[in-house]
């Protein structure tokens, strides 16, 4: 990016790349679904809240539609009965769409390696950052979401036609 | 008329394909003829506080029939405690209602105390009582704030997770974690009271009514809030005991049942306190309840502080509890205990026990059955949650759609605890 | 208020109820009176509305699988179910528990004495497949409709994820379409 001294009066010009544009757009407004699942959603929920207040980062505006937002945490457990509900979720949201797997338990099946417990969100959802953590501190929560608007800036135009 | 499914995509999970008449006997006959309208809500839905289903049959704007239909965070941890020694399925505990941890802990742990007839310390009870209680507050707190920020309120969800930091900074003083401590264990309390603790807890009781009272002006007179409450979701005295609710949502009702009174564990008969008690059943009621168990738990941890004994805080019984790191050094009697413990885990009689106790939801109960060796037969909670949902469909008949969100947050269901 | 003298629910119920009672036991200052399973709702209907013992609250229903053994009075119960029943007038309680046979654990509903009933016996038979005569609505409950298997009986396996070593590596991958995204 680069900023040329204009000979234009006194209007700025700034040049910079489209990719670069719009990932900067992209990360300084990212609305995650409103949508938890487990103990990891009490967690989301105190990152939204007054002392760590994740508005900071343009994600206070929480969509309840899927169709609205652009992130989805998967907050906690996703049980077999669930699965497909959260699919159908991830199916609705629109491209470019990016998920972050809160906590042991969206990860890898956390202390619950039984028969109830998807192991792994993977199995069903392309993940982008995942957060260890029984459940993960608010710090940690924004430490990933950090992690993603990081990887969102390096995005480049080959990869958002392959979606 | 087609219902909405819920399930479908993924070509490895079998689609839904759910018919009206599958439904026949359990909604009114008029849904056959599609003269009423059947409304999927959930599970996924803002204001159920979780992975609710409700199937809902209306007749315009008025709820006909709601069905409840939970198992979307069925967890399997009962299955998974009976492959658990008894010390280790603490951990599993805690991750059931993961409002109030603590009570989860508490109710297992009794439950295997009972059953191996190990001891408590006093301090260690005394300890628990304190944690109980601020557990109450902190749960009670993300239920205030949930429930008005579905009512229409949204910054009095701010200041409630504003006082809950503070709470959940004291846990992870004590445990290490903000929420899941795994605190209490069988015998007590995995370690003492740390140094900064009281300080904290001092502070927080000195600040805390006035915090309460600032929730309630916010609430308590406003006219919004009062229409959207009161005469909504009345349940009945008989009713409500027949329906099997308990906690905040019983007494709320009018009936004086209260566990921590009546069958008093962990020395909550040393404490002085009294049992609130609505009139209407109604959500307002029990919204009313809840405020003012805040303040008694403020009371109860006050008493608590003041009059917390000395002593050991877990039970001296090596066949039970680990011996302290600092004996392990100079007895050979400590170290086998320890590596007993730590392998093999202690071993409870092959009989049964059901322990309960008053969680901030209600009454939570753990049916405890051993074998004779270290792990469990069977264990089965019983959970406030689970009872409250199945009577939303008995509360909320005849009410508007837009009065069970009321509904549904004034019962302060945690999912995870419903479906454990 | 009135209130009749408490009676002892053992006694009571063996006289009323001559050859309902099988066994009763006190474990740890808990009550248990032992009944065939066809007398489960008899008694409990008995125990809820005698004066003098008042227990109107149900508590919990809980189901226990004594696989591989069978127990019982009888010598056949590889399941049992207790009722967990509270006297909110004598602040005590009481656990009413029935046998049941591994070809055929049916039992009948209370769902006609408590509401509460309803969604603990419905519980009980997605988690082990206990069924329970005569109640309105016997769906599964927790697991998916489509589920197979009763997931608490004792024979029903837990159910694990493989761990990830370097042999088995591919073969756990495909599970997990989307792990290697990049």
């Amino acid at each position: 990016m680069g900023v040329v001294s204009s000979k234009l009066g006194n209007l700025g010009v700034v040049t910079t790349s489209l990719e670069d544009a719009i990932n900067w757009a992209r990360t300084g407004a990212m609305w995650p679904l409103l949508f938890g699942l487990a103990c990891c959603a009490i967690e989301m929920m105190s990152t939204q809240a007054s002392n760590y207040d994740l508005s900071r980062f343009g994600m206070e505006l929480n969509r309840a539609s899927p169709r609205q937002s652009d992130l989805i945490i998967v907050a906690g457990r996703v049980t077999r009965k669930m699965a497909p509900v959260l699919r159908q979720l991830y199916d609705q949201m629109a491209s470019p769409k990016y998920v972050i797997s809160m906590g042991d338990c969206a990860s890898c099946g956390g202390v619950y390696n039984n028969y109830a417990i998807v192991q792994g969100v993977d199995e069903i959802l392309p993940v982008d950052v995942y957060v260890a953590g029984c459940p993960p501190r608010p710090e940690q929560l924004i430490h990933g979401i950090l992690t993603l608007q990081e990887k969102v800036k390096t995005e480049r135009w080959a990869d958002w036609i392959k979606g | 008329m087609a219902i909405t499914p819920v399930a479908q995509p993924t070509e490895s999970v079998a689609k839904w394909e759910g018919s009206v008449e599958e439904l026949r006997g359990l909604v009114s006959d008029r849904a056959m003829t599609g003269e009423t309208l059947l409304l999927n809500m959930g599970p996924h839905h803002p204001s159920t506080h979780g992975v609710l289903r409700l199937l809902l049959e209306l007749d315009g704007e008025q709820i006909v029939t709601c069905m409840p239909d939970i198992g979307y965070l069925h967890t399997g941890i009962e299955k998974n405690i009976e492959s658990k020694s008894y010390e280790k399925a603490v951990t599993l505990t805690d991750r059931m209602d993961y409002l109030s941890p603590m009570s989860n802990n508490m109710v297992y742990c009794l439950a295997v105390e009972r059953l191996t007839g190990l001891d408590v310390p006093e301090r260690a009870q005394a300890i628990r009582v304190i944690c109980l209680e601020l557990a109450r507050i902190a749960s009670h707190c993300v239920w205030l704030g949930t429930h008005a920020l579905d009512m229409g309120a949204m910054s009095i969800f701010l200041y409630a997770f504003r006082e809950r930091e503070f709470i959940l900074d004291m846990f992870e003083m004590l445990s290490g974690q903000r929420m899941m401590g795994s605190y209490f264990r069988p015998g007590g309390v995995w370690r003492d009271l740390v140094p900064e603790f009281m300080p904290a807890l001092e502070k927080f009781v000195d600040f805390m009514p006035a915090k309460v009272d600032d929730y309630e002006s916010l609430l308590v007179s406003n006219p919004i809030w009062i229409d959207r409450t009161q005469g909504i979701g009345v349940v009945e005295p008989e009713e409500a005991l027949n329906l099997g609710l308990s906690g905040p949502t019983l007494r709320a009702s009018g009936v004086n049942w209260d566990i921590r009174k009546a069958e008093p564990y962990s020395g909550y008969d040393r404490y002085e306190f009294d049992v609130p008690l609505g009139e209407h059943g109604d959500v307002y009621d029990r919204f009313f309840v809840r405020m003012q168990e805040f303040r008694q738990s403020i009371r109860i941890i006050k008493q608590a502080m003041k009059a917390l004994p000395g002593g050991p805080f877990r039970s001296q019984n090596r066949k039970f509890v680990p011996p302290p790191r600092a004996e392990l050094g100079q007895s050979m009697e400590a170290v086998i205990h320890h590596f007993k413990l730590w392998t093999e885990g202690f071993s409870a009689p092959d009989e049964e026990v059901y322990v309960s106790i008053e969680s901030p939801r209600g009454e939570i109960g753990c049916y405890l059955h051993g074998t004779g060796g270290n792990k469990p037969r069977r264990v089965h909670f019983k959970t406030p949650s689970f009872m409250h949902i199945s009577a939303l469909g008995a509360m909320s008949k005849n009410h508007m759609l837009a009065d069970l969100v009321g509904i549904v947050g004034s019962i302060d269901c945690v999912l995870g605890d419903s479906d454990r | 208020m009135n209130i009749p003298q408490a009676l002892d629910p053992i006694a009571s119920a063996r006289e009323a109820l001559d050859d309902t009672v099988l066994e009763s036991k006190v474990f740890a200052n808990e009550t248990t009176l032992i009944v065939r399973r066809q007398d489960v709702a008899r008694v409990a209907r008995f125990l809820r509305d005698t004066s003098g013992l008042v227990y109107n609250y149900l508590s919990d229903i809980s189901a226990v699988d004594y696989y591989p053994e069978v127990r019982g009075p009888e010598g056949d119960g590889r399941f049992a179910v207790s009722y967990h029943l509270y006297s909110m007038l004598y602040n005590r309680r009481i656990r009413l528990k029935a046998f049941l046979p591994e070809d055929d654990p049916v039992v009948p509903t209370v769902t006609v004495l408590w509401q509460a009933a309803n969604w603990l016996e419905r519980e009980a038979f997605d988690m082990m497949g206990i069924r329970f005569e005569g109640h309105p609505d016997m769906r599964r409950l927790l697991m998916p409709a489509d589920w197979d298997g009763h997931p608490h009986r004792r024979d029903y396996p837990l159910g694990y994820e493989t761990i990830m070593f370097s042999f088995n590596k591919d073969e756990i991958n495909q599970h997990k379409p989307y792990a290697k995204k990049d």
